[in-house]
């Protein structure tokens, strides 16, 4: 950023910027080279590279290997699946937390600091710790009716508590930080104008937190959509499962040559990608939230 | 697999100097002021969120510890039987898939804190230089962070796959009687998998760094070449010494990423001969065929006591700067 701050007159091309700009471009392309070969192959019809070589000038590119992915593996219906998973997970994360954080940041409770310990330490653990009782409560909890599987298991109701539950212990401590730069005339003024709690933190607080809010969501929408080991754990019936895990049981099932295999990965991806390109800039403040800055 | 980074507030930067008496225990919000309704409310907003994350997170966290010294097969709550430490010393003695899978996961951590960190380092520094195309070339390393871990499993298999690889392809071993199963070769496969796990973890340390380096005081630079430093010695002295933060949240990042790693391993092989895992192993134990809690939760328990080891002194530093702020 600020190397060049001194040097106000225009930049000749100097041979150190030309060798930088080499390297970058050389390890960018070695870096997408396994996405693009996954590209490549999905873009080829089975029976030409089985005949020519995977590493081969290719005879006609087409989208015929996405199309045939999507329609055996009814790729929609997991779509749905994830939908009705991450949906309800990212809103009511971002609630919860930020509940909780304006309970420990605008408040003096003694507790806060606990709290907020408890929440953060929570989100630090491995998931696999907590994963044996979690699977035997989720068994133990009848709820017929309610899930399709009668159980907490099995459903995506299942997922979406899990999800909550450990994503709100990054949030509440992102967002009680995020709040406590907020200055604190403004809630204290509300409140001895006679406002409700709960209209400080929806009509006050919330409002003010967008920027952290917009950023969380971003991230929280990729990790919930692109979650493997839930899903893998919890779900037991093919049928439930989110697109990311359901990929897995599909490559066995449905795709019996490498090149659908990759047109199904791919397809897979699209949707976190769009997200990223469009909401790029929220999605990295987000992981940085909280490392250098509010 | 989430991310947790997490350091100072942000008013911490701006907190007055130690030692100057500060205005603790000023009521904020004034307590006094609040209704019993609002209390109610207060009390909601955060005991749902409190129930719901501990009820899941730290109550299955402290079961997990109690069925460590039990056996049951699941079924029924009478099953359970208190068998001491039986479980330890089996895992410990007997199990030929726990030394290497212990082993497995500091390799993970070695590797991950000795490539890709200092690249994902290297590469930020770079990019920080105000160069044209920065975003562009930022995108292409960060992709991979951005696709899910079992997308990234899958698309490695492409370029593993013996017949129908890349690597295999180029190098002439996807001939019969040539084959190298980068998959499949016990000897080859977690380097194979560390390959993929490295790709991804350069990313996102970059943009970690990426991060910090913007928080770097620009006048530091000045002064340091007006001293005559070159570019090393003012990025040794200079630069590097004001990342410390970055670097404790890159450390922590990375050992809690080598504890978590699973996604990319049950994609590739399930954790089958060569790239055990302790996260494999306490999965299996629960959608395997044999489902055997008390053994699966003792996995379970070493886990706990590594990571907490890790967690319990970073979250003291980092609250206690927050207490003072």
């Amino acid at each position: 950023m600020s190397t060049t701050l001194s040097l106000k007159q225009r930049t000749p091309v100097r041979p150190s910027r030309v060798l930088l700009h080499t390297f970058l471009v050389v390890t960018s392309l070695a870096w997408l080279a396994p996405l693009l070969w996954a590209l490549f192959a999905a873009l080829r019809p089975y029976a030409e590279t089985s005949k020519k070589g995977y590493v081969s000038w290719p005879d006609k590119l087409s989208f015929a290997n996405f199309t045939n992915a999507y329609q055996q593996s009814d790729m929609l219906h997991y779509f749905g699946n994830t939908l009705i998973i991450a949906v309800p997970a990212v809103l009511l994360t971002l609630f919860l937390s930020s509940c909780v954080a304006f309970y420990v940041s605008r408040f003096d409770f003694r507790i806060n600091l606990f709290l907020l310990l408890v929440f953060t330490a929570g989100n630090l653990l491995p998931q696999q710790v907590i994963i044996t009782p979690l699977y035997r409560m989720y068994l133990l909890i009848d709820l017929p009716g309610i899930t399709a599987s009668g159980k907490l298991y099995d459903s995506a109701l299942g997922l979406v508590l899990i999800h909550v539950a450990f994503q709100s212990g990054f949030c509440a401590f992102v967002l009680a930080n995020y709040m406590r730069s907020l200055p604190h005339e403004l809630t204290e003024a509300a409140l001895v104008d006679g406002a409700s709690v709960w209209r400080l933190y929806w009509q006050i607080v919330l409002p003010l937190c967008k920027p952290a809010m917009a950023a969380l969501g971003t991230l929280l929408s990729i990790w919930i959509y692109n979650d493997f080991f839930w899903a893998i754990v919890l779900i037991s019936t093919g049928e439930n499962m989110p697109i990311t895990s359901a990929l897995n049981n599909l490559s066995g099932q449905y795709f019996t040559d490498p090149n659908l295999v990759a047109a199904g990965a791919l397809l897979t991806a699209i949707p976190t990608l769009i997200v990223y390109f469009a909401l790029q800039r929220q999605f990295v403040s987000g992981l940085t939230l909280g490392a250098n800055k509010g | 697999m989430s991310i947790d980074i997490l350091t100072k507030s942000p008013e911490a930067a701006a907190e007055p100097p130690r030692g100057v008496p500060s205005k603790k225990r000023v009521p904020q919000g004034h307590r006094r002021l609040l209704t019993r309704r609002d209390r109610l409310t207060l009390g909601l907003m955060a005991g749902v969120p409190t129930i719901l994350h501990v009820a899941l997170v730290w109550v299955t966290a402290l079961a997990s510890i109690a069925l460590a010294f039990t056996t049951w097969d699941g079924i029924g709550f009478d099953s359970i039987k208190w068998v001491g430490l039986q479980n330890f010393r089996e895992l410990f003695d007997s199990n030929p898939q726990f030394w290497p899978a212990v082993q497995h996961n500091i390799i993970w951590f070695v590797v991950l804190i000795l490539i890709p960190t200092p690249f994902g380092l290297l590469l930020a520094v770079q990019l920080d230089k105000n160069i044209r195309f920065s975003r562009v070339y930022q995108t292409a390393f960060f992709l991979p962070v951005v696709v899910s871990l079992a997308v990234t499993g899958f698309v490695w298999q492409l370029v593993y796959n013996p017949d129908t690889g890349l690597i295999n392809s180029l190098i002439g071993a996807n001939k019969p009687g040539h084959y190298i199963d980068w998959i499949g070769d016990p000897n080859l496969n977690l380097w194979a998998v560390l390959v993929a796990a490295c790709w991804r973890h350069t990313g996102y340390m970059m943009i970690l760094y990426l991060a910090g380096l913007k928080g770097v005081d620009p006048s530091l630079r000045e002064a340091s070449s007006l001293d005559g430093a070159n570019e090393w010695q003012t990025f040794k002295n200079v630069i590097f010494p004001t990342l410390r933060p970055t670097n404790t949240v890159v450390l922590v990042v990375t050992i809690i990423e080598a504890l978590r790693a699973f996604d990319l391993v049950f994609v590739f092989n399930k954790g089958a001969q060569g790239t055990e895992l302790l996260s494999i192993l306490v999965t299996n134990n629960i959608i395997g065929e044999s489902s055997r809690i008390g053994y699966g939760s003792a996995i379970a328990v070493v886990l706990l006591v590594i990571s907490l080891a890790v967690i319990i002194p970073y979250l003291i530093s980092t609250f206690r700067k927050e207490r003072s702020a």
